[in-house]
């Protein structure tokens, strides 16, 4: 086939571009592609890359709110630790802080299945976190258990509780 | 500065060393994104907080004196450094482009053969780097490994036990790793077989791109091959998959040599020592000619064609030639007309010095 562009060199580079299931193709020899290139000095690999980025997070936005009966928009969600809204992470594709992944936890598993196929993590674990993670699991059980007895006004127990959470806070502080 | 002393500093130590797999693979790098708790990412850190976190690292490496990676390591503040320097550590691949323009309190831990280069207030707080040469991810992996163990002894990092390492980008959450092989093609692009090579490469989850040139097509045939995700897959799942990958690439790029040297050898030779000419003798050469012939006469050098260079002064040269570096030779900053000269006449100067004192130590 050749070049739609010059009509003159074979088309060698072909791209097939997918928006919401719209498959448009397009084809150019490589004269022409460099020359549109350098027409284009400034489209550096990092600002398509965001581009493309803050293109999947939009999709997550529509998509996402229709579904789920909240009636918070995600865009106003705000991280209460570095103040990053959702729509800013949308625009810049970057978290302000770790607890941003906590804020805006509903959002972000389709966007990670769609960036790496997978929402869990399975590499390595940080040594000292093995230990301090059973202990955090441990604290929250035991503060649903301390709930539980309130309620129930087992007060002696419920106080047993809080010492033994008081505990493993300091642990886990040290 | 002398030409010697320069070349001690455009060829970090670790290069130096002929890796496995060094005809095709130039080096292979892992890098591990890493947060410390309870501090906002670099992006929206105050500077206070930048500080602080360089701040922590500086005390945290006061334990290091009998570290054997670490021990010899020096921290390097941005802010320390001219515009110029930071250019160079750039073009060494030793530090980004964003570290050197864009970070607040950058800084980067460079131990002193520049195998391991820590990025510090990047778009993480803590970017590991280990460079080995030709193709050993699997021990690039377990040294930057070791270093993140190290670190942790000192500092907690940012970790969930569902998402795993949290980053700055989510493009990096999970391992937070990012393996990488910087490979050159030079037979399959003539062959132009890379066409149909890089689609393939994509399919399976791993991102090529040109080394230089970036946007355009790739300088000197040299590409990067590194993985896409980091979340869900094990580090040595990762690691495995590119390795198996790059073994593919070499076996094609053999086979495209071989067959290059059966169906058409006068061409290629010529090819080789036209390239090598143009080295040799030219009085001007742009970066975009200077890769294409320091390409060539690699491929020269690694099909034994031309006997009395030895390879890794193609290698050094490619860096030598950046814009960055010339300048830095010259002492002075260069318009792009007067850096083709200068580059023309370092080639020159560097294919004209006996190869022993540079060659492999």
């Amino acid at each position: 086939m050749l070049c739609p562009e010059c009509g003159k060199r074979p088309a060698t580079l072909h791209y097939t571009k997918i928006v919401n299931g719209k498959k448009s193709e397009f084809h150019i020899c490589e004269v022409c592609a460099k020359a549109k290139e350098e027409q284009l000095p400034d489209m550096d690999s990092s600002f398509s890359f965001h581009q493309l980025l803050s293109g999947l997070l939009n999709f997550d936005i529509g998509s996402g709110t229709g579904e789920s009966n909240t009636t918070v928009q995600p865009q106003t969600i705000r991280c209460s630790t570095c103040g990053l809204t959702y729509q800013q992470f949308s625009k810049v594709g970057r978290f302000g802080c770790s607890d941003c992944y906590d804020t805006f936890k509903e959002y972000l598993d389709p966007m990670f299945r769609r960036m790496h196929g997978h929402t869990i993590h399975r590499g390595k674990v940080p040594v000292r976190t093995e230990g301090k993670l059973k202990m955090r699991r441990e604290l929250d059980e035991l503060k649903q258990e301390m709930v539980r007895l309130v309620q129930n006004e087992e007060f002696e127990r419920a106080a047993q509780v809080r010492d033994q959470i008081r505990q493993i806070e300091e642990r886990l502080q040290s | 500065m002398s030409l010697h002393h320069f070349i001690e500093h455009a060829m970090s130590e670790w290069m130096r060393v002929k890796g496995p797999h060094s005809d095709i693979v130039f080096s292979s790098r892992v890098r591990l994104a890493r947060n410390i708790t309870g501090m906002p990412f670099p992006m929206l850190s105050a500077n206070s907080h930048a500080r602080e976190v360089v701040r922590k690292i500086e005390q945290t490496l006061e334990n290091s004196q009998d570290h054997r990676v670490l021990g010899q390591a020096e921290l390097i503040h941005m802010q320390d450094l001219t515009d110029l320097q930071k250019r160079v550590l750039v073009e060494k691949h030793l530090i980004s482009p964003h570290l050197a323009e864009e970070s607040l309190s950058g800084a980067v831990v460079l131990s002193q053969d520049e195998a391991v280069s820590i990025m510090i207030n990047e778009e993480d707080h803590l970017r590991i780097q280990c460079l080995f040469p030709g193709l050993q991810l699997h021990d690039a992996w377990k040294m930057a490994d070791a270093l993140d163990d190290w670190f942790e002894q000192f500092v907690s990092f940012s970790f969930d036990e569902k998402q795993g390492y949290l980053t700055s980008c989510p493009t990096n959450v999970g391992t937070g790793i990012r393996a990488s092989v910087m490979v050159h093609l030079p037979a399959l692009a003539m062959t132009q077989q890379l066409n149909q090579l890089f689609p393939a490469i994509t399919q399976v989850g791993l991102a090529v791109r040109g080394i230089y040139g970036e946007g355009s097509e790739a300088l000197g045939n040299l590409y990067q091959v590194s993985n896409q995700i980091t979340l869900g897959q094990s580090e040595e799942e990762i690691i495995d998959k590119l390795q198996g990958v790059v073994m593919q690439m070499i076996e094609h790029e053999q086979y495209a040599r071989q067959r290059l040297k059966e169906a058409s050898p006068i061409q290629l030779e010529d090819r080789v020592f036209r390239s090598y000419g143009q080295l040799k003798y030219g009085r001007i050469i742009d970066t975009r000619e200077a890769m294409k012939f320091l390409s060539d006469v690699r491929l020269g050098i690694d099909m034994g064609l031309i006997t009395e260079v030895p390879s890794n002064v193609m290698n050094e040269l490619m860096v030598m030639t950046q814009p960055g570096f010339l300048q830095q030779y010259a002492g002075k900053r260069l318009d792009a007309g007067e850096r083709d000269i200068r580059r023309a006449i370092l080639i020159r100067e560097r294919l004209s010095l006996g190869y022993e004192q540079n060659g492999n130590r």
